[in-house]
């Protein structure tokens, strides 16, 4: 198993997670998913990656640190995202039950051994 | 209609002036009927705005209805009033148990039960807080890779920032009354600050760099949330090493942009933003 599919496997099995990717932040570009069906990984990995990059711009601008994550609350869920080495980014969607406070804890720590 | 209700009514309406609204709107809200709860409330509050007991229920009213932020302030509001008064003591606190600040939370539980030590409910609240609390610490130990902060002084929920300096208020600015809008920015669809300003931790201000880079991120955000079918967005938070971010959108053309300091918990960062929000619909408003 691939050092993104073992960090896929973690994320997913937190209660609520619908699915989980690993993209290119640059280009969204998908390099590993685990998505249940009619969950777009496409559409989430350059919508969810294009955000991303806009919000490292702002904290830069901000004069901040890059941030380590981000988390798009909606009505019906929430898309977690947490920048990796290598200009990967690890994205989750996510329910409106899902323990999202997990979740963080595992992107967290999977994005610190995707190299 | 229940016969309580229908004669707590005819009591207001033929005394408008008496405290019958307290009953009634406590009675709407107990039956599921928050709007017109929130209406009775409101009137009757607008008669005694001194009056501990309404601003308390008109935040057992807001909390039903989800608007935290709402229920905090008018909470606060009744401390301000009855400084020992346990419906908004226990309504505080359970609003920043909710938000992970344990220790306030048991701040305010432990006012409440030197208020009315025969309440068994306090006693149990802060048993079950201290107990989750215990258990958070120990599960949030191990994965935890930075240092931890230093702890800070307890902000008293009136004042929610008073931990850090003060700016000088632009009475014109929406968020006067919040840090003078320290680290509050309003920001339109083009990407231009409207209000508030947001100094880097080197002194310098970077709310109009920052704006620029926030043109365009609700409609962003909006495409992401509906191609996933996760309807409406409601808020971006970001945690970084030295800083947490909120923000939101007060209408639709509009995000506001929350900065706190890391040792402040996100949670709070939240709250803090949505009270922002509520400032500048209104200052909008009045702009328009």
């Amino acid at each position: 198993m691939t050092g993104a599919q073992a960090a896929l496997d973690r994320v997913t099995r937190v209660p609520g997670v619908r699915g989980a990717l690993v993209a290119s932040a640059g280009d969204g570009l998908v390099v590993a998913e685990q998505l249940m069906d009619g969950v777009d990984g496409r559409a989430a990995a350059a919508l969810a990656g294009s955000l991303v990059g806009r919000l490292v711009r702002t904290a830069d601008g901000a004069g901040r640190r890059p941030p380590a994550f981000v988390q798009l609350r909606a009505e019906r869920g929430s898309i977690l995202a947490a920048p990796c080495p290598n200009d990967l980014v690890l994205i989750a969607v996510v329910g409106p039950d899902a323990n999202v406070g997990l979740a963080r804890l595992e992107m967290l720590d999977a994005a610190g051994r995707l190299d | 209609m229940t016969e309580d209700i229908r004669a707590l009514t005819t009591r207001l309406a033929e005394e408008p002036g008496s405290l019958a609204f307290l009953e009634l709107a406590e009675a709407l809200r107990r039956r599921g009927q928050l709007d017109a709860a929130g209406k009775v409330a409101r009137g009757g509050l607008s008669k005694y705005p001194g009056l501990a007991g309404a601003h308390d229920l008109m935040a057992r009213i807001l909390s039903d209805q989800g608007d935290l932020a709402g229920a905090f302030d008018a909470w606060a509001d009744a401390l301000r009033i009855d400084p020992m008064r346990t419906g908004a003591l226990k309504g505080i606190a359970f609003l920043y148990f909710r938000a992970g600040d344990a220790a306030a939370a048991i701040e305010h539980l432990q006012r409440a039960a030197e208020a009315d030590p025969d309440d068994e409910s306090i006693a149990q609240a802060l048993a079950k807080v201290r107990r989750e609390s215990r258990s958070f610490s120990q599960r949030s130990v191990e994965p935890e890779p930075e240092p931890r902060p230093e702890p800070q002084p307890q902000p008293r929920p009136e004042a929610e920032s008073r931990a850090e300096p003060i700016a000088p208020a632009d009475p014109g600015s929406p968020f006067a009354d919040m840090d003078g809008g320290r680290s509050l920015v309003l920001v339109d669809a083009n990407g231009l600050r409207l209000a508030g300003s947001l100094p880097a931790p080197s002194g310098e201000e970077t709310g109009d760099r920052v704006a620029a880079q926030l043109a365009g991120v609700s409609r962003e955000a909006a495409r992401a949330t509906r191609l996933l079918g996760l309807g409406t967005w409601q808020s971006i938070t970001l945690e970084s090493s030295d800083g947490h971010f909120v923000l939101v959108r007060p209408t639709g053309e509009t995000v506001l942009l929350a900065a706190r300091e890391q040792s402040l918990p996100m949670a709070r960062v939240v709250l803090l933003a949505e009270r922002a929000a509520r400032a500048a619909r209104q200052w909008l408003e009045q702009v328009r």
